[in-house]
C-alpha cells in the first residue's frame, strides 16, 4: 500500500510516497539515491546495511520503511556537519581503517551507535559489539583502533 | 624468476586485444605531455613470462601517463582497485619518478576506453610488473621536462633539480618553472623506449614511506561509487533464477504468479529465467512466485566423499621438481613419516556480491562491473551480444573485494544478455544466495607426504604429491638431498568430472593447501625428532632470507622452547608465494569442547623493496585476519551439486571477536626489486593454526577447516 512518511534524514525534513512495507534500505538506494548505504547479504548477517534510527543501529535491509515514520534516520552521507567529517571519520582514515571499503559505511554508523550508548568502551566492548558487522578484507585490527581513537576524540561532546 | 612465481598465474582464457589506434586515442586527450609504456618491452618482466604473453600483449602500449596544461598526472591504468591498496602505490612510485607531490597525480583504473589493455588485477602482479615501467615512464617524463626547461630557463642540465612539480636552478633557486608552465600549449607524445635511468633507493622521497590510503575520504563518506550505486534513467533491476544444484536441467516452469506483480518482466532466453523490475525487492519477490521444475543429476560426491572421489579420478601428475634419489632418502632415515591432508572448498565471499549494469545503444553498450578483468569482460559482452569488440566499454567503479572470484564475469554477461532483451539498461547485483552459488570455490584437495628424518633432525626423503590444489608453493625450500614433488589435477579449475561446480583461483590458489600440509608435516618430524619446532626448521633451511624472516619472527615472538601451559600452544609456518617470504609464529588457546581462540600472531615478511610499508602491514593484517577462516570455520556443505551454505548464518567468516593481537616485521630490504604483498601471508594461516593446537593439546589436525568437531575428535581418538 502507497503511503505518506514524513520522517527526518540526516536532520532534513523528508517526505516518500511508497509501499510503507518496503526496506528502508532499498528506499535509500532506489529512492532517494544514497547509495553509501550498501546491500551485502539481504538478510541481516552482514551489517553493511547498517544505518542508525533515533540513534540506534538497525539493519536497513529488514527494516520496513514505515517504521520510520516521524523518527531520525542518520546514513553515511548524514555523518559530516559543514564539510567537517565525523571524529570517526577522520580515525577511520587516519588508521587506514578500509580496504575495499564496501562494509565501511555500515562499521562506521555500527560503531557511532556503539559510541553514543558507551563513550569509553573497552577493547572488549568494542569486539563484542562490532561483531555481527563483517569484513572481508581483514581491517579488523584498524577498526577498533579507529573507534578507539574516535572515542577519545568524542569525550566531552561531537567536535567537529 | 623462478618457475612457481610465473606459473599458475591466471593467464589463461585471454584473446590478444588492441587498444584503440594510438593515434585516435591520443587525440581524446589533448595537449599536455603523454608517455606511452609498453609492458612487452619492459625489463621488469621475467624472460618465462614475456615469452608467454608474447602472443598476447598488444604491440602498442599498455599504460601511459598524462602530464596535463593544469600541471596534475594522471596515470592510465588496466588495473583495479579491490581493496588492495594499489590506488595509492601505484601513484607513490609514479610521484617520486616524476618528482611531483602525491597528491597531483590522479588514478583512472580499468576503465576500457581510457586505459591501454590489461590481462587483469591477480596474482599480486601489479607491484612487480606494472610498477618497474611505470616508474621508467615516470623517470621519461621528467626527462623531457628537465629538457624543456634548459631552453625556459637558459641553464645547462646538470645546473637542474626537479621537485614537487617545480624544476630551479641549483645555484640560483629561483630560476624557476612549474610542470604547468612548462606543458602549456605543448603536445608531446613519447614512448617508453630503451633505458631510463631509475632512482637509487637511497634517493626516494615518497617510495618506501608509509602512506594512507589515498581512497579513504571517499570510502568513509559514502561517496565512492561502487558498481551497484550507479542509476541510470529507466534502468530495471534483475534477479535470476538459479537452480537447486549445479547440474539440474529445468522441466516445467510457472511464471504467471510472478507476472501478476505490477511492473514485473519475465524474461527467459535459454538457461537464463530473470524476473526485472524497477524496484530491486519487487524483482526478488516475483522471483520467489517462480514456479519451476527440474530434472536433478544423481548425487555422486558430497562434502565428506569428495577426497576419495578426487584421489580416484586423479591423473598421473607431473613432477615438478626432484633431486637424490626417494629410496637412498629413505634408507638414510631413521623415522618415516606418511601422512594425508585434506583441505575443503571455501567460498570468495567478497561483501559486495557480483554486479553489473548493463546500457545498450544501438551497438554500443557500456558496462558498470565489479571485476578483476575488465577487459576480458569487454569481449565476453561483445561476443554476446554480438557486437565488435570496440564498441563495448567497460568501466570498473571501485570493487568490493575480489580475491580472484571477481576474475569471473557471469554477472556481466547475464546483464547485458538482459539489457538487449529488455530494451533497457539492466542492473544485475547477485543475492547473497547467488553468489554463493555461482561462485567458483577454492577447490578441496588431497596432499599426500612420505618424508623421512635422522635423529639428528636432518631431513632427508620429501616424497610430495598434491592433488586438484593447484602447484604454487608445492616446492619445499628445505635442503633435503633427496625429494621429489609432483602436482596433479590440472591446477585450481580441475579436470573433467573432478568438481561437482566451478573451482577457481582463491587468494594465493593452491598456495594455502600446499603450506598446510608442507608446514604441518614439518612440525610431525620435528617432534619424531624430538627437537624444537623452531631448531629444527633452522637445522634443515639454508635459504638466506628464509632464515632471515623466520629469526626476524622469533624474535619479536619471543619464541621458547617450553611449552605454553593451560591449553595454549605456538605454532610456526614458513612460505614462499609471489617471491614474498613469509614466516607466522601463532599462540592459541584451545578449550575442552575443541573451540579455538588464535591469541597473537607475528609475521616476518620479506618482500623486497615495500613501495608503501602500511599498505603492506594492512594486507599482512588482512592476510591473516582472512585466513582464520578457512583454518577455523570455512567450508562449502554440498551433496552433489546442492549447496547448503548460501549465506553468513552456515558459512562463517572471521569476527572481531576472532581478532588475534597482530605484530607485522617488514625485513628492510629496499635494493631488492618488489615482490607480491597481497597474498603471501594468508598462506602460512591453516599450518601456524595447526602447529599451535597441537603443542597446546598434542592433538594433529590434517583436515581444513579445524572445525570445534574435528579438533574435539583428534583430541580424543575413538
Amino acid at each position: 500500500m502507497i503511503e505518506t512518511i514524513n520522517f527526518k534524514l540526516n536532520d532534513k525534513p523528508t517526505r516518500l510516497n511508497v509501499d510503507g512495507e518496503r526496506m528502508l534500505l532499498w528506499a535509500l538506494r532506489s529512492e532517494l539515491s544514497l547509495t553509501g548505504t550498501k546491500f551485502g547479504c539481504g538478510e541481516g548477517f552482514c551489517g553493511s546495511c547498517t544505518v542508525l534510527v533515533n540513534k540506534e543501529a538497525v539493519r536497513s535491509c529488514q527494516f520496513p520503511v514505515k517504521d520510520v515514520k516521524g523518527k531520525d534516520v542518520i546514513t553515511i552521507e548524514g555523518l559530516a556537519k559543514n564539510g567537517n567529517l565525523h571524529p570517526l571519520q577522520k580515525a577511520f582514515i587516519k588508521h587506514d581503517a578500509l580496504q575495499c571499503g564496501f562494509c565501511t559505511p555500515g562499521m562506521i554508523l555500527n560503531a557511532y551507535s556503539v559510541l553514543l550508548k558507551n563513550p569509553q568502551p573497552s577493547h572488549k566492548d568494542i569486539l563484542q559489539n562490532m561483531d555481527e558487522n563483517l569484513c572481508r578484507c581483514g581491517a579488523h585490527t584498524r577498526i577498533v583502533q579507529a573507534i578507539k581513537t574516535a572515542a577519545k576524540e568524542m569525550i566531552g561532546g561531537e567536535k567537529r | 624468476m623462478k618457475k612457481d612465481d610465473y606459473m599458475d598465474l591466471d593467464f589463461s582464457d585471454i584473446e590478444a586485444h588492441f587498444p584503440l589506434d594510438r593515434r585516435e586515442f591520443i587525440k581524446l586527450f589533448g595537449g599536455g605531455i603523454i608517455i606511452l609504456v609498453s609492458l612487452r618491452d619492459a625489463e621488469a618482466l621475467p624472460q618465462q613470462s614475456r615469452r608467454r604473453l608474447r602472443p598476447e600483449l598488444p604491440e602498442d602500449f599498455n599504460a601511459f601517463l598524462r602530464i596535463g596544461e593544469d600541471g596534475r598526472v594522471r596515470c592510465f591504468t588496466g588495473k583495479v582497485e579491490l581493496g588492495q591498496g594499489i590506488i595509492t602505490s601505484l601513484a607513490q612510485m609514479l610521484a617520486d619518478e616524476l618528482e611531483v607531490s602525491l597528491n597531483s597525480v590522479d588514478m583512472v583504473m580499468g576503465d576500457t576506453d581510457l586505459c591501454p589493455w590489461d590481462m587483469g588485477t591477480f596474482g599480486s602482479m601489479t607491484t612487480r610488473f606494472f610498477g618497474p615501467p611505470l616508474r621508467e615512464a615516470a623517470a621519461k617524463a621528467r626527462a623531457v621536462l628537465m629538457e624543456l626547461a634548459t631552453e625556459y630557463l637558459q641553464v645547462s642540465l646538470n645546473k637542474l633539480k626537479a621537485k614537487d612539480g617545480v624544476i630551479f636552478d641549483k645555484t640560483q633557486p629561483k630560476n624557476q618553472v612549474t610542470y604547468a608552465q612548462l606543458t602549456k600549449g605543448k603536445k608531446i607524445v613519447k614512448k617508453l623506449e630503451g633505458k631510463v635511468s631509475l632512482k637509487a633507493a637511497s634517493e626516494f622521497t615518497i617510495v618506501g614511506k608509509p602512506v594512507s590510503r589515498t581512497d579513504a575520504q571517499e570510502k568513509v563518506t559514502g561517496k565512492a561509487m561502487f558498481s551497484g550505486d550507479i542509476r541510470l534513467p529507466g534502468m530495471l533491476y534483475a534477479r535470476i533464477l538459479i537452480p537447486p544444484a549445479h547440474g539440474a536441467k529445468i522441466k516445467s516452469m510457472d511464471t504467471s504468479a510472478a507476472e501478476k506483480i505490477k511492473g514485473v518482466r519475465v524474461i527467459k532466453d535459454g538457461d537464463l529465467i530473470a524476473v526485472l523490475h524497477k524496484h530491486p525487492e519487487e524483482a526478488g519477490k516475483a522471483l520467489a512466485k517462480v514456479k519451476a521444475k527440474y530434472d536433478l543429476p544423481e548425487a555422486k560426491v558430497d562434502d565428506k566423499t569428495i577426497f576419495d572421489h578426487l584421489l580416484k579420478v586423479a591423473p598421473e601428475g607431473e613432477a615438478v621438481v626432484q633431486g637424490g634419489n626417494l629410496q637412498t632418502g629413505e634408507k638414510l632415515s631413521a623415522h618415516i613419516v606418511e601422512e594425508t591432508y585434506l583441505n575443503s572448498y571455501v567460498a570468495h565471499a567478497t561483501t559486495e556480491t557480483h554486479t553489473a549494469l548493463v546500457k545498450i545503444e544501438g551497438n554500443k553498450a557500456t558496462v558498470w562491473a565489479s571485476t578483476q578483468t575488465p577487459f576480458r569482460a569487454k569481449d565476453e559482452v561483445a561476443q554476446v551480444l554480438g557486437f565488435p569488440s570496440k564498441n563495448v566499454r567497460v568501466i570498473p567503479p571501485f570493487v568490493g573485494g575480489g580475491f580472484g572470484g571477481k576474475s569471473n564475469n557471469k554477472q556481466v554477461v547475464q546483464a547485458a544478455r538482459l539489457a538487449k532483451l529488455a530494451g533497457k539498461p539492466v542492473q544485475v547485483a547477485w543475492s547473497r544466495a547467488e553468489e554463493f552459488f555461482h561462485d567458483t570455490f577454492r577447490p578441496a584437495a588431497v596432499v599426500k607426504i612420505k618424508s623421512g628424518v635422522k635423529d639428528s633432525g636432518k631431513i632427508f626423503l620429501w616424497d610430495y604429491k598434491v592433488y586438484f590444489a593447484g602447484e604454487r608453493g608445492s616446492q619445499q625450500f628445505y635442503d633435503i638431498p633427496h625429494h621429489q614433488t609432483v602436482s596433479t589435477g590440472g591446477g585450481w579449475r580441475g579436470t573433467p568430472g573432478s568438481h561437482p561446480f566451478g573451482t577457481g583461483a582463491w587468494r594465493a590458489p593452491a598456495n594455502n593447501t600446499n603450506t598446510f600440509a608442507r608446514e604441518s608435516q614439518i612440525d610431525i618430524m620435528a617432534s619424531k625428532a624430538g627437537i624444537d619446532p623452531l631448531e629444527f626448521r633452522l637445522k634443515n633451511l639454508k635459504d638466506k632470507r628464509m632464515l632471515g624472516v623466520l629469526t626476524a619472527a622469533a624474535k619479536k615472538f619471543g619464541w621458547t622452547k617450553s611449552k605454553a601451559t593451560n591449553g595454549r600452544g605456538y605454532g610456526i609456518s614458513l612460505g614462499i608465494d609471489t617471491g614474498t617470504y613469509v614466516a607466522l609464529m601463532a599462540e592459541v588457546e584451545v578449550d575442552k569442547k575443541g573451540a579455538v581462540q588464535v591469541k597473537h600472531v607475528v609475521c616476518a615478511q620479506d618482500m623486497g623493496l615495500s613501495i608503501n610499508p602500511e599498505g603492506a602491514k594492512m594486507q599482512v593484517e588482512g592476510c591473516i585476519t582472512m585466513g582464520l577462516g578457512y583454518a577455523l570455520t570455512e567450508e562449502i556443505h554440498f551433496k552433489g551439486g546442492e549447496i547448503f551454505d548460501l549465506n553468513f548464518d552456515t558459512y562463517e567468516i572471521p569476527r572481531f571477536s576472532w581478532l588475534p593481537k597482530i605484530e607485522t616485521v617488514l625485513i628492510d630490504a629496499k635494493d631488492s626489486p618488489p615482490q607480491g604483498g597481497g597474498e603471501p601471508a594468508i598462506i602460512c594461516m591453516g599450518a601456524v593454526v595447526a602447529n599451535a593446537i597441537y603443542d597446546a593439546t598434542g592433538a594433529r589436525l590434517f583436515q581444513l577447516p579445524m572445525t570445534p568437531e574435528r579438533i574435539k575428535e583428534a583430541m580424543n581418538p575413538k
